[in-house]
Formats: structure tokens, sequence, C-alpha cells
């Protein structure tokens, strides 16, 4: 079944692990205890990071030495190992995407086709400013191929990363901007089934904000194809506390209830000191599942939404990028290169590094300086509280504190 | 004693806060930065760590694949003449299953890192380290 068949079926929010192990009978026992989890979850088989840098020798040496590795090394095991290790989710109709961190996916695309499996996600940009070195054109053509094979597949689903850029610190309008951006790259490039991902950040008022802005652009820019959106549990630092991690999971099952996504990548307890375990997921997944299902169950939210711009501001983005070329890849190559688009704290070459996100007072992301992207520019921020590093970490800690601190 | 630091992640590891946080850090304390970024090839460090002559190369990595990617990368800089003696760290999370294990941190030390951080390291450490480091014309050289 595909994901979009799954996510239709029964209405209640469906979530998903990131879950990735070396050993094929390992992560084979991952993708059952999830088919099997008391929750509506697709699985999910996270590749290695030496496989995301095409690095299949190291992979490789890391398998002979028995190094485990922290995903599963699709380019390294034999398709018939993966076919064998996905068989039974097939048979049972539980979808299973992989999620690879690529920024030149196409030798893992091809590996997926030999494997038949067909949903995946990342992006040209979501893939390859925050997570590597390729060049940000070289990322564009690579991807456009592998956006062609990929929509040959039956069931295709294709999701952006692109809500989730450097996971914290960037302003929701421009998240916002990119997913829908690498959504409309993929339809350009054959993909008829799409999702767009929006992470938890650090209000949850400018969250459903940012979500329904996404709702409002993905309606007009997607109406021909199938699409929903994906939220992803808070991708910063997370709470040390078991009961601050629950709260901050919890916190999002709800928000993805109440801003309209019908997916929920989740994180779990263990994830600020390793990677989790099986079991660990699958707890996770299942007090998301509840947290969600009580949400539904309740009263529909009756709080107003506030508009403080995220809306106008990736609206503008969007028009802003669509301007520069009818060829979406090559829009969002002049895009980075003009500093049309341009994210906070991304080191890649081909970021103009001119813009930064800062928190405000009250605990909502908004820009200190946005660089040449049409956007208002913001008042003077003044001194920092204290030193640039201090202030960086302490913004980067902030929802750690807040939800460690409610628990103590 | 304004010092020049190369800082770098590993081969695999794709974050960049850690290093967005140790370059505002490193330069609070007056030093210059060369911040390399994320995914870093061995064959680049080297190259980089050769073209700048750095007082102290640091590699910060939190994917859990330090150990292997650092021994690898340790070992390809200490092979230049050049670099035998320029002190080089590696700090973050080490390992896929928390702190690493301590035959494996002497085994990165054994194989040429002047220091191992894990995650219960604070800034101060590293402050400490590099206030520590004293200056020759080839690169900065450790005082233990």
């Amino acid at each position: 079944m595909t994901i979009s068949e799954f996510i239709a079926q029964d209405g209640v929010l469906v979530v998903q692990p990131r879950m990735g192990f070396s050993d094929p009978d390992l992560m084979r026992r991952g993708l059952l205890a999830v088919a099997q989890a008391s929750a509506r979850a697709v699985a999910t088989i996270t590749l290695d990071s030496y496989t995301r840098v095409n690095d299949v020798p190291a992979a490789a040496v890391a398998l002979r030495d028995g190094v485990p590795l922290n995903g599963y090394p699709i380019l390294n095991h034999p398709p018939s190992v993966t076919r064998a290790m996905v068989e039974p989710l097939v048979a049972a109709g539980i979808p299973v995407q992989v999620r690879h961190g690529s920024a030149l996916p196409l030798e893992i695309f091809a590996a997926l086709a030999e494997c038949g499996l067909a949903a995946t996600e990342g992006g040209p940009v979501s893939y390859c400013l925050p997570y590597s070195r390729v060049p940000l054109p070289q990322a564009v053509d690579n991807w456009a191929r592998a956006c062609d094979l990929l929509a040959r597949a039956p069931g295709a689903h294709l999701e952006s990363f692109g809500g989730c850029m450097l996971g914290q610190l960037c302003p929701p309008s421009l998240l916002v901007a990119i997913s829908v951006l690498e959504a409309m790259f993929f339809r350009q490039h054959g993909l008829r089934s799409v999702s767009l991902s929006y992470a938890q950040q650090t209000d949850r008022r400018q969250d459903m904000e940012a979500m329904d802005a996404m709702h409002r652009i993905a309606a007009v820019e997607l109406s021909d194809v199938d699409w929903h959106i994906v939220l992803y549990a808070y991708m910063g630092v997370f709470p040390r506390t078991r009961s601050g991690a629950l709260d901050l999971l919890g916190d999002a099952a709800e928000l993805a209830v109440h801003g309209g996504a019908d997916r929920l990548i989740v994180k779990t307890p263990a994830e600020a000191f390793r990677i989790p375990t099986i079991e660990e997921n699958i707890s996770a997944m299942e007090y998301a599942a509840a947290v969600a299902d009580e949400v539904a169950r309740g009263d529909p939210k009756t709080e107003r939404l506030v508009d403080t711009g995220v809306y106008a501001e990736a609206r503008t983005l969007v028009d802003a990028v669509l301007d520069l070329s009818p060829d979406i890849g090559r829009a969002l190559r002049l895009a980075f290169a003009r500093g049309v688009l341009d994210v906070p704290y991304c080191l890649h070459p081909d970021n103009a590094g001119l813009s930064r996100g800062v928190l405000d007072d009250s605990g909502r992301l908004r820009w200190s300086r946005v660089g040449r992207m049409p956007l208002p520019r913001p008042p003077d921020p003044g001194p920092g509280r204290s030193t640039p590093s201090a202030d960086l970490l302490s913004a980067l800690s902030y929802v750690e504190r807040k939800y460690d601190r409610a628990t103590l | 004693m304004k010092r020049l630091v190369l800082l770098s992640s590993v081969s695999s590891d794709a974050h960049t806060w850690n290093l967005v946080y140790l370059q505002l850090l490193i330069e609070e304390l007056g030093h210059d930065v060369v911040n390399l970024g994320a995914c870093v090839p061995d064959g680049l460090l080297v190259e980089s760590a050769l073209r700048h002559g750095p007082d102290l190369v640091v590699l910060s990595t939190v994917n859990g694949h330090g150990y292997g990617d650092g021994k690898r990368v340790i070992t390809a800089l200490r092979a230049q003449q050049a670099l035998r003696n320029t002190p080089v760290v590696i700090g973050g999370k080490l390992g896929v299953a928390g702190p690493l294990e301590p035959e494996r941190v002497d085994e990165l030390r054994a194989a040429g890192f002047d220091a191992v951080f894990g995650t219960d390291a604070g800034a101060e450490e590293l402050r400490r380290f590099i206030g520590d480091l004293v200056p020759t014309s080839a690169g900065g050289e450790l005082v233990t």
C-alpha cells in the first residue's frame, strides 16, 4: 500500500520512527516491531551516513569489522536481502519509507527500484545545504534525474525535508517556502504523490500559523497532485529528562492533529543520549499515537490563529523564486546564488550566509538579519544578552530547558 | 597570543551546530578560525591543514562515527611530515552507543590525537586546552 493510501484509510494520525540498523536481521526485527505496534505506523529504513555520502567502501569496512553503523547500508547489502527483509511488511500492507540524507541520491534511488521500494524523502536543497558539501547545481541535477527515475516506480512517493532545515533556529516562513518549492520541483520531475514537512519549533502558536500557511500555499501550488503534511517532532537539542522528552513529543502529537498534519515523525526520550533501540522507538510511537487519539477525540481547537506574517513572508519567498525561472531546479539555484533564499547558520559555500534567526523574549523565532531575502528588514536587535556563543547555546537549548524545567 | 584553529567535522558527519558554536567560542577567545563545515573528506582536511598550517586542529563530530572516521583521518594527518606535531583534538558523540569505551579512547590517542573529549566535556576544557598551547613557528605545541 502506498503512504497516501495508508494515510487516507482511517483518518487517524499516522506515526513513523526514524529507525536504521546495519544488520539486516536487526533491521527486519525493527520493521516487524513497527508493523505490530499498537499505532497506525509507517515503517522506516534509515540509511547510514557512509551511504549518504556515497562512501560504499567505508560502509563495507565497517560491516567487515563489525563496527555498528548508524543506519542500513542499502548499497552494500544485496537487493535480494533487502527485498526479503521488507517482504512481510509489503504483504501486510504497511508502507516502508527509506530515509537517506543524500545530496546525490541517484544511486540510492536506483537501489530502491531494485529492492521494490518507492517511498523516500529529502530534496535538492534540504539534503544539500545543511548536510553536505556538494555544490548546489550538482545536487539539483542529480535530484532531477533521481526524481525522474523514482517517478517511474508504481506507488512512488517523495517527501520534502525542506521544513526541517538545520533542525532549529530557522524562522518558519523559510521552512514553509523551501518545503513547498521542493514539492513543486518533485512534481516538475514527474512525482504525483508528495508530502511537505514541517519541524516543530519553539512556540506552538507560531507552529500552528506556519502549518496553516503551508496548507494555504500548497493548496494553490500543488492542486493537481496528491499531497499531505508531515510534522517532525522537535529536531533540536532534546530534553534530557524522560518526562520532559515525553511532554515535548506529546505536544508534537497535539500540534500534528490541530495543525492538520497526516503523519508524525517521532523522537524518543533516548534521543538526547544516543541512537534509540527498537523498543524505545516503538514505545515513543505508541505514546504519540495515544496522545493524538486523545486530542482528536477531545474538543476541537478553540484558539484563534494569530497572523504574525508567516504566510505573507512564505508566499513572498515562493513567488520570488518562481519568478526567477519556470524550471524550478534552475530557480532554486539562482535563488541561493542571489541570496533570495538564505538559510541562517548554514555553512554550505552555496548559501549566502547573511541571514540570522533568533528567539525573541516570548520564545518565538524571528529574523534578526534577512540578508538579501525580499523580507521586511527586522529592527536592530541591540546587543546580545551575553557573548555570541553563549547566546547561541542558550537559543539552541531553549526547548530542552523549557521542558526539563517543567518536570523538575 | 592569537592562534589559527582549523575546525572541521569528519567525512561522514553532516551536523553543523557543533561547528557553528565552536567557531563563535574559539573566536571569542581571540583566535582565528577556518571552519571547513560538514562532511569533510579526509583529503580535504589534510590539504587544508597543510595549506593553513594551523596551531590547532579541532575535529567535532556527533553522528556516532567519530571513532572510525577519527582514527582513519588522524592516521592520514600524522602521515604528513609537516603535521606530525600539530596538536589535533577530537570531541563529541564518538560512538553509536553512548560514551566511547575507554579502550577505544586510548586507541584514538595512540593513533595520534592529543586529546579526546567526550560529551561530558564543557567549553572550559577546550578553553584550557587552547590556553595551554605554546605557539611555535611550525604550528602550536602542546604542553602536558
